[in-house]
């Protein structure tokens, strides 16, 4: 078992009513980027913490290189973890709360002043935490992952809060942990952040896997081309096209969207029945697109639905 | 045989907690406030100590009217112990080895009917009663000086023959009391510096009942026959006055007595003695037998005579529950401020043995809260006690143990306190609900108990933590005075460490709830 490995095994865990995993398997392999991604309430936050020994799964297990997290002698030399960024004592300086940290690993100053240098805090170090913004938290919550050095590292939602040229600093960071032979998990609710720098993604929704493989993959197995195209006259496009055999849905912008035919065969049919239409494109599946179909249905929505009915 | 290359073993499960411990030595030291706190806890405890000694004063008051601070002569024994020495003696001077005997054929007394704190001019009218540690016997003194070193051997209203010697030590003779055709006959022989004693029933078959050896007795001492007899609390919680006459006969001295004719004297019982009398004393001569009455007691004294109740303690418990309000805060806040934020969770993650986590800050917030206390203490006690003598009070004299007792009592009831609410905090995870229960549980008892009257007191310094504050017990009891050494007269029910350990008792028990519960419950 390589050190640089998560696993985790049909986890179950129950809160209250609410069933938050189930049954949740999957594994970060070593020198990769893995993305675990689902909406808020999904269970991206509580298998994390399962992985962490904070929270008690009903069932299942989680392992890191092997080990349950609570046999790590010093846990933090094998898997560093940012899981709320918030998590300060606001009077301690940014500094101190490394230390204590490196303390608590028997880890000396040393790795403090490297990962301070590292996440770009040397010049605020000696300054409260309180005061600190959010994207400076999170750098400090990643200097206090890497502070054992760990071949694990899980992030929960990393760029929360960060500025433009923190997020670009954040992507190369996971780029760079990966290509170092680490194995990274990184938890975000939205996919276009995990966008060119994932490698694998794990989609959750109400506490089940929805989908576990390669980017590549998981693009190609949705390959879903659709026609779009602007006409004054949709209502009837959409009827000539549905009887063309394709499925026809107006968009937002009133741009009407066909799948199940390609361009030519839309063209042909609307041009046949005598239909003026202009700014025809074909459009094929992002990332993001994918999560979606796999999401919609999984979405927790609760609280919409709570409103509707009381309206 | 050669020596082998041991293969490097594994670093002990004890290093791993040591890495816990100054993990959260560290965290505790970089909030400045926590550490800020705590030396304000120990001022204010130092600041309200001074108030409460400043604001006691006693005077002494001449007739004139003119008072000046001061109290009332109170003997100190030959260990330093504040002791009662008033008693009426009718006695001589023998040089060189001796024996005295002597017979007791009557022992009776009286009791006023006015409280003990009643002026003597008031306490003239008596009743019969004689308490149980009335004595009538003889001594053997290098001098009648108040406080000096004696031995003596004694019939007694209640507790049978006796031998004493320096006021704290007792040994039981033959039981039973003296009464018409049931004598006494007692005995004391001097032997250089030990002074062994004797009873009789018979005056012909003598029982050794015990010796005093008494260090560097002169050659010439005092000895006589004596009669004294204590304040009696059987009728009145204040106390009476009460005075014993006992008929002596067959009293003889072998050795070099001078003057050959015995003279009597009242000792310690003038104006300016605190030990409450009934009269000073006198004896006649009636037929063989030599009558003598007398008042007082030759015993330690406690809170019975007209003293007050200060000691090196006793200006201390307001300032140190203002400290302790402080302590409790920062316990408190060092872990319900994780759960606040959050930061639990980082820590559960770098140890997830929460039970290191609970006694690493459990270790760091005992020593703080123990150093606090020690040197609030230390700096207290002299000063209140200093401040109290100012102010002309009589503070019962505490040896060298007792003041280092207090001190590190005072310490480890910090200490213990702090784990205690740390616990608290544990379990409860928030710092209002913490503060609040650890006040109500860990100080609220003690407040209470300070103010409040009646039956239930003494159980709250006997069950709930305000046990605890027994460590500052620094007032004397001795089982040769008859004294109610109850709450309501400044004792507490339980001893110092007995005290501390019902406190204990409840520390441990709040923590062992946390360790439970840090374990089953999600972080």
């Amino acid at each position: 078992m390589n050190e640089a490995t998560i696993e985790v095994t049909d986890l179950r865990k129950r809160f209250g009513r609410t069933l938050a995993l189930d049954g949740v398997t999957f594994t970060v392999p070593p020198g990769e980027v893995t993305g675990l991604i689902g909406p808020n309430g999904a269970g991206k936050s509580t298998t994390i913490r399962v992985i962490l020994g904070l929270d008690a799964p009903d069932e299942g297990r989680a392992r890191v290189g092997g080990r349950a997290y609570p046999d790590l002698r010093y846990p933090l030399r094998h898997v560093g973890a940012l899981v709320d960024a918030a998590a300060l004592q606001p009077g301690r300086t940014a500094r101190n709360h490394l230390l204590w940290l490196a303390r608590s690993q028997h880890l000396g100053a040393d790795r403090v002043d490297a990962v301070v240098e590292l996440v770009g805090l040397a010049g605020a170090a000696h300054r409260k935490a309180g005061g600190f913004s959010l994207g400076m938290r999170q750098r400090l919550g990643i200097a206090a992952a890497l502070i054992g050095d760990p071949p694990v590292v899980i992030l929960d939602e990393p760029f929360n809060g960060m500025d433009p040229e923190g997020i670009v600093w954040m992507r190369r960071l996971l780029r760079t942990l990966a290509a170092e032979g680490r194995a990274v998990l990184v938890s975000s609710h939205l996919m276009s952040e995990l966008q060119g720098i994932a490698d694998r993604i794990v989609v959750i929704g109400r506490g089940r896997i929805l989908a576990d493989a390669g980017i590549d993959e998981l693009l190609t197995q949705s390959v879903d081309e659709r026609v779009v195209l602007r006409t004054p006259m949709t209502a009837e496009a959409a009827r000539v096209l549905d009887d063309a055999g394709g499925t026809s849905r107006i968009l937002d912008d009133g741009a009407l969207s066909v799948s199940g035919l390609v361009a030519g065969r839309v063209v042909e049919a609307l041009g046949r029945s005598g239909v003026v239409f202009s700014e025809v494109t074909t459009q094929r599946a992002t990332l993001e697109d994918v999560y979606f179909r796999l999401t919609g249905g999984a979405a927790e929505f609760r609280a919409d639905a709570g409103r509707g009915v009381r309206r | 045989m050669t020596a082998t290359r041991v293969p490097p073993v594994p670093a002990p499960a004890r290093a791993r907690f040591t890495a816990v411990l100054r993990a959260e030595w560290a965290k505790f030291r970089t909030v400045r406030g926590w550490v800020v706190a705590p030396v304000i806890a120990a001022g204010l405890c130092v600041v309200f100590t001074f108030l409460v000694a400043n604001g006691i004063h006693t005077d002494i008051c001449t007739g004139a009217g003119v008072c000046t601070p001061g109290h009332a002569a109170v003997p100190t024994g030959p260990d330093g112990q504040a002791v009662a020495d008033s008693y009426y003696t009718v006695g001589t001077r023998l040089t060189g080895d001796g024996t005295i005997t002597t017979r007791v054929t009557a022992l009776t007394g009286v009791t006023s009917t006015a409280p003990g704190n009643a002026a003597p001019s008031q306490s003239r009218r008596t009743r019969p009663g004689l308490p149980a540690w009335a004595k009538a016997g003889i001594l053997v003194r290098p001098s009648t000086r108040p406080g000096s070193a004696y031995a003596a051997v004694m019939a007694t209203g209640g507790h049978g023959d006796r031998v004493q010697y320096d006021y704290r030590h007792d040994a039981p003779g033959r039981p039973g009391p003296v009464s018409t055709g049931v004598p006494h006959w007692l005995r004391l022989t001097r032997a250089s510096d030990t002074v062994t004693a004797y009873d009789s029933a018979d005056g012909r078959t003598w029982t050794r009942i015990g010796a005093a050896r008494l260090t560097g007795l002169p050659a010439t001492v005092y000895a006589g026959v004596f009669v004294t007899s204590p304040v009696s609390f059987t009728a009145s919680a204040d106390g009476s006055r009460t005075r014993a006459t006992a008929a002596f006969d067959h009293t003889t001295i072998d050795g070099h007595a001078t003057p050959a004719t015995w003279r009597g004297h009242g000792i310690g019982s003038g104006p300016q003695d605190f030990y409450p009398t009934l009269g000073a004393g006198g004896f006649h001569r009636t037929g063989e037998s030599l009558v003598v009455s007398g008042s007082g007691d030759i015993a330690p004294a406690v809170v019975q005579g007209l003293l007050g109740a200060n000691t090196v303690s006793s200006s201390l418990p307001f300032g140190l529950t203002v400290a302790l309000i402080v302590v409790i805060v920062v316990a408190t806040m060092f872990i319900t401020a994780e759960y606040r934020r959050g930061l639990i969770r980082v820590t559960f993650a770098a140890v997830p043995r929460r039970g290191h986590v609970l006694v690493a800050k459990a270790v760091v917030i005992g020593a703080v809260a123990f150093v606090t206390a020690a040197v609030a203490a230390a700096a207290a006690v002299p000063l209140g006690a200093h401040i109290l003598r100012a102010n002309g009070a009589y503070v019962f004299p505490a040896g060298v143990p007792t003041v280092l007792r207090v001190i590190a009592g005072t310490a480890l009831l910090a200490a213990v306190t702090a784990v205690a609410v740390l616990a608290v905090g544990a379990i409860t995870r928030r710092s209002a609900a913490a503060v609040a229960g650890g006040i109500v549980v860990f100080v609220l008892p003690a407040i209470i108990g300070s103010i409040g009257t009646g039956g239930a007191v003494p159980w709250l310094y006997r069950l709930t933590p305000a046990a605890g504050l027994s460590v500052l017990d620094a007032l004397p009891r001795s089982a040769q005075v008859g004294y109610p050494y109850t709450f309501a007269n400044g004792y507490y029910p339980l001893a110092p460490w007995a005290g501390l350990g019902v406190l204990a008792g409840w520390a441990a028990l709040a923590l062992g709830v946390a360790a439970v519960v840090l374990h089953r419950r999600d972080a």
